[in-house]
């Protein structure tokens, strides 16, 4: 650490707490009209400080104790399209069984924030970190933003309200952290002022309330052949409109709050030979992990999406052209045989691109298997060898599986 | 009349205002259509307290006929009609 960033650190108020903290209390400062939510492992923790904030008068939120996921979404679907800031939490099965309105709110376009901390699906069961949650729901219709640690799980929810209620935008917005990981993982958060908050996120108009029984209004009705097509293009319009708002707000967040958020993120990638792309809490440890290459000699470097919905794919490509070898990092398997859904997409982007680096897959860390540094110093190595070979050798491997 | 294109709808299907099923024309779902024989008609009023889509018309306390636009053709009038003057005709 350079001693100007030391310097930088001992001038900042850091409080102890773990990702599910720091996601209740930027709840709390958000301060939602409604939250709906059922507590599941390892989201408890959210559901849980949060229901005590509100139990102890520091947040004025209406909380809905809801008996199941599916009812959790339906409640928050019921209380946005009224006009209420609403926010929700789930993990894994809860995701799941949240599903059919999953989309509803999607295709709704309700605003609705919710705290997904990532684990594995059953069977067999498994309560631990991957991806397959979210990445089953990445076709839903919702915004999907990953954060690599508690801070970032902090700051990306006080920004999703903003982006999800933003009028080109009206989309719901998944903020993703990695269970146990970063959930349960107590770090140093530095918290904003609630004022500097609230004034960030404004005040939530909407134009139809379900509520203004002078101007009644229908949500969700039957809609056929006849209009049903438009409205799904007007949704897919407003995820690729999003690819450039995004942005914007996250200039503003910058702004007000002196941080660096963007799309995506990398580092040590310009000068680099050989890249990774990961989500999340991997991010973190390959930063390690480049800066001892780096010390070999070896040009490494990362590339960070923090956004996979809507998929920066121009932004990636950008980022990852010039290198001589790409590694792609899934933390979810989607049996397609083609690799996971990050590596599919990159690698199809591709398709359009001049240059084309070779690009590998890497399946990892499921059911939440430990990734370490060395194992990602393993996929350099590969990548390393891929590049003088001139060839690739596994297109999909399965990092760490036992023979 | 030509249809509102993805600019000119409100967005995710919502409709803002009430009374809009009016404009909608369900008639054009129906294979079968309602046929009164008001010569046998008692003007009970079953049939308008039954129909599901409001389309019997009714003037002065009495049955006059349908409403085609709306009509979707379920034949529930000519279930409930006491007297069985409503009859179900294809078209
Ligand atoms: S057929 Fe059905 S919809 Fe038509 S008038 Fe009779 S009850 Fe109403
Ligand atoms: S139910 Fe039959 S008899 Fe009664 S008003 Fe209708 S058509 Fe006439």
């Amino acid at each position: 650490m350079r001693v100007k960033e030391k310097e930088k650190m001992a001038t900042k108020k850091l409080i102890g707490m773990t990702g599910d903290q720091a996601a209740a209390h930027a709840m709390r400062q958000i301060a939602p009209d409604v939250v709906a939510a059922y507590p599941i492992t390892p989201q408890t923790e959210i559901v849980m400080s949060f229901s005590q904030f509100v139990a102890d008068g520091k947040v004025a939120t209406e909380l809905i104790p809801v008996e199941s996921e599916h009812s959790a979404m339906s409640a928050c679907i019921g209380s946005a399209a009224a006009g209420a800031r609403t926010m929700t939490a789930t993990s894994a099965n809860g995701l799941a069984l949240m599903w059919e309105v999953v989309y509803i709110a999607a295709s709704t376009r309700l605003p609705i924030v919710m705290s997904v901390v990532n684990r594995a699906l059953s069977a067999p069961i498994n309560i631990h970190c991957d991806h397959s949650d979210t990445m089953g729901a990445r076709d839903s219709g919702w915004i999907q933003i990953y954060s690599e640690n508690a801070q970032e799980v902090y700051e990306n929810i006080i920004s999703a309200v903003k982006i999800a209620e933003h009028k080109d935008i009206r989309l719901p917005v998944m903020v993703c952290q990695d269970g146990f990981i970063t959930s349960h993982a107590v770090e140093g958060i530095e918290l904003s002022d609630d004022k500097t908050i609230k004034d960030f996120i404004g005040e939530y108009k909407i134009d139809h309330s379900l509520l203004d029984i002078d101007n009644p209004v229908t949500y969700g009705p039957l809609d056929l052949q006849d209009f049903y097509f438009e409205h799904k293009y007007q949704q897919s319009f407003a995820m690729k409109n999003a690819l450039s708002v995004i942005p914007k707000v996250l200039q503003e967040f910058n702004k007000t709050f002196g941080k660096n958020h963007d799309l995506i993120e990398e580092y040590k990638l310009k000068d680099a030979d050989i890249g990774i792309v990961a989500l999340s809490s991997t991010a973190g440890t390959a930063r390690a992990v480049i800066d001892d290459l780096r010390k070999k000699g070896i040009k490494a470097g990362l590339l960070k999406p923090v956004f996979f919905r809507p998929f920066p794919a121009e932004r990636i490509l950008k980022a990852i052209s010039h290198l001589k070898v790409v590694g792609v990092m899934d933390r979810a398997e989607s049996f397609s045989t083609m690799g996971g859904p990050l590596f599919s997409e990159i690698r199809s982007a591709m398709y359009d691109s001049k240059q084309k680096p070779p690009i590998v897959n890497y399946i990892y860390g499921l059911g939440g298997r430990d990734i370490f540094p060395e194992d990602i110093e393993k996929v350099y190595e590969e990548l390393e060898s891929i590049k003088r070979a001139g060839k690739i050798k596994t297109l999909i491997s399965y990092l760490g599986v036992r023979e | 009349m030509k249809k509102k294109g993805w600019k000119e709808i409100a967005i995710g299907g919502l409709i803002d205002k009430g009374g809009t099923a009016k404009e909608y024309n369900t008639g054009s779902w129906r294979t079968f259509k309602p046929v009164v024989d008001k010569t046998k008609c008692i003007n009970c009023l079953q049939c308008w307290i039954y129909c599901p889509d409001s389309s019997i018309k009714v003037k002065d306390g009495k049955m006059e006929g349908f409403d085609y636009d709306h009509c979707k053709g379920c034949g529930i009038c000519a279930a409930i009609c006491p007297v069985k003057c409503i009859k179900m005709e294809k078209g």
